[in-house]
């Protein structure tokens, strides 16, 4: 094999669409071999996707889940970085709130879907409430930690440069901390993703977690199930990309050298 | 110029530090708890600084001498004592003092320029651009402006914390081991790189060290230190003018009257 760094452009797209076009062989002769009357092929799941586009679901139904995500996502966001930099530069404060913390963060999000259907009704909001619970404790968690773990070297220096305490969070707490926070954040992301699919199943009558269960129960079309997890996936990875884009910003990325 | 004759009474230091005083500490005592147990760590430090001097802090690992830096600079109360500037009480660090800690002090998420222009918010913005354009050629660090720290070596980051600091035209310097972490040849250009912005800006200098030589290098006078608690065992005034030859009889009689001093023979 050709060392790393060394291949040449063709090679780098070159390989994984290789395995790629495997894969799919692979899938297409298993499906043909096993004579299965339920799973779908390639094609079978190509020409689902084309039926979607044609009734115009999948642009509806990838913009729906994306925009439960944003909603419950930056709601968390905005209210996660916020109560995360306060609790992180408190400590008193944070041992009063901690353990109550602890204790809801392992609850998986799908346990409070009976609950999030009283508070909100079967619809959008209880959708997003879910999304909102599943990423707002990771990203405070990790604000917390963050801001914990600022070097007090760099608040000195900026306390003796006569920086106001509001000004020090802005200035010096906030960008020291936040190559931890954009990995709170990234990983909340994938939890949120991972959310808005279940969610779907349940409260709402639309997106691609209502892709996957409408299919199945209406006619068991396991084509428009294959092509809706492919749909989840891809978008999945489109809003992971965002987040590299966004650790390779040099005000970051100094937090990530090790990749560097 | 023969070395052996350099003396303090025929060739009076290059740069007469001016007799006012600038810092008094006056029975400084400190004792931290650890574990429940009181730890002495400074104790009844007297020390007086003059307006323009070059002092070092030099005293074996652990003694306290950067536990006195902190009190100086006003980041530590001490339990007992106080330190006066300009006749004034700290009560906390000041912007017209700054403190110097390792190239570690750096803020990565900010570019050279950032760094530098950090201390100067209150500036408008012209006279900012300014400061840090004179900043970054004093320490040599031209072509780098919008460079990240973490792409820059240990000697360029250090200079960086340098020009920070001097970019608030502070009138003292506070210096805890900055040239610790740097390699032995690094060391030897940031010292001679310090005296020329020493002598170019004029400014009062605290430096802890426990490096013998690199005290006996810089200083108007190195105050030696025992280990903890600390006390002040010696001032050395070393009255040789810079640049030093070190290699001159009198600079290393002055030098092993510290080794002396701090009870370590001559060979190794």
């Amino acid at each position: 094999m050709t060392p790393l760094g060394h291949s040449m452009k063709w090679e780098k797209a070159f390989w994984p669409l290789a395995a790629a076009c495997l894969f799919l062989a692979l899938w297409a002769g298993s499906v043909k071999w096993s004579r299965t009357e339920v799973f779908p092929s390639p094609f079978d799941v190509a020409k689902g996707m084309v039926e979607l586009a044609g009734k115009g679901l999948l642009v509806d139904y990838v913009g729906d889940s994306l925009r439960r995500v944003a909603a419950g996502y930056l709601t968390a966001a905005a209210l996660g970085i916020p109560a995360g930099l306060f609790l992180g530069s408190r400590p008193a404060a944070m041992a009063v709130i901690n353990p109550a913390i602890q204790i809801l963060r392992p609850i998986s999000p799908i346990a409070w879907i009976p609950l999030a259907i009283v508070w909100f009704g079967v619809g959008d909001l209880a959708a997003m409430f879910l999304i909102f619970l599943a990423s707002f404790f990771q990203i405070l968690v990790s604000a917390m930690n963050a801001v914990r773990n600022v070097p007090s070297m760099y608040r000195l220096a900026a306390r003796n440069f006569g920086l106001s305490p509001l000004k020090l969070i802005a200035r010096v707490v906030l960008p020291a901390a936040l190559p931890q926070i954009v990995i709170g954040l990234r990983i909340a992301l994938g939890v949120a993703w991972l959310v808005v699919v279940a969610a779907e199943m349940i409260a709402v009558d639309s997106g691609l977690g209502y892709l996957v269960i409408d299919s199945r129960n209406s006619g068991k079309r396991y084509d428009l199930v294959v092509a809706a997890m492919l749909l989840i996936g891809l978008t999945g990875l489109a809003l992971d990309s965002i987040f590299r884009r966004v650790e390779k910003l040099k005000s970051v990325q100094w937090g990530f050298q090790n990749d560097a | 110029m023969g070395p052996t004759q350099i003396s303090f009474k025929e060739h009076p230091p290059a740069f007469q530090t001016s007799r006012k005083a600038k810092l008094r500490a006056e029975g400084i005592n400190m004792v931290f708890t650890r574990d429940g147990a009181a730890v002495p760590v400074l104790e009844n430090i007297n020390l007086e600084i003059r307006e323009g001097e070059f002092v070092c802090l030099l005293g074996p690992s652990g003694c306290g001498k950067s536990t006195l830096l902190n009190i100086i600079a006003g980041f530590l109360a001490p339990t007992q004592g106080q330190v006066r500037i300009d006749g004034e009480l700290v009560q906390g660090p000041d912007s017209r003092r700054i403190f110097v800690f390792q190239e570690r002090g750096v803020f990565p998420w900010l570019t050279v320029e950032g760094n530098i222009g950090f201390g100067l918010f209150r500036l408008p913005r012209s006279e900012r651009e300014q400061r840090i354009a004179r900043y970054v050629r004093l320490v040599g660090l031209q072509g780098f402006e919008r460079t990240y720290p973490h792409e820059l070596s240990g000697g360029m980051k250090q200079r960086l914390e340098v020009a920070r600091a001097l970019a608030v035209n502070p009138d003292m310097l506070f210096l805890d081991e900055p040239f610790g972490a740097l390699d032995s040849i690094t060391r030897l250009t940031m010292r001679r790189e310090l005296l020329r912005i020493w002598e170019a800006e004029r400014k009062t200098v605290v430096f802890v060290t426990h490096d013998i030589d690199e005290a006996a290098q810089l200083a108007d006078r190195v105050v030696v230190m025992t280990a903890r608690p600390a006390r002040i065992r010696r001032i050395v005034e070393i009255d040789i003018p810079h640049p030093r030859d070190i290699s001159s009889p009198r600079y290393l009689k002055l030098r092993d009257s510290i080794f002396e001093e701090i009870g370590l023979a001559h060979n190794v």
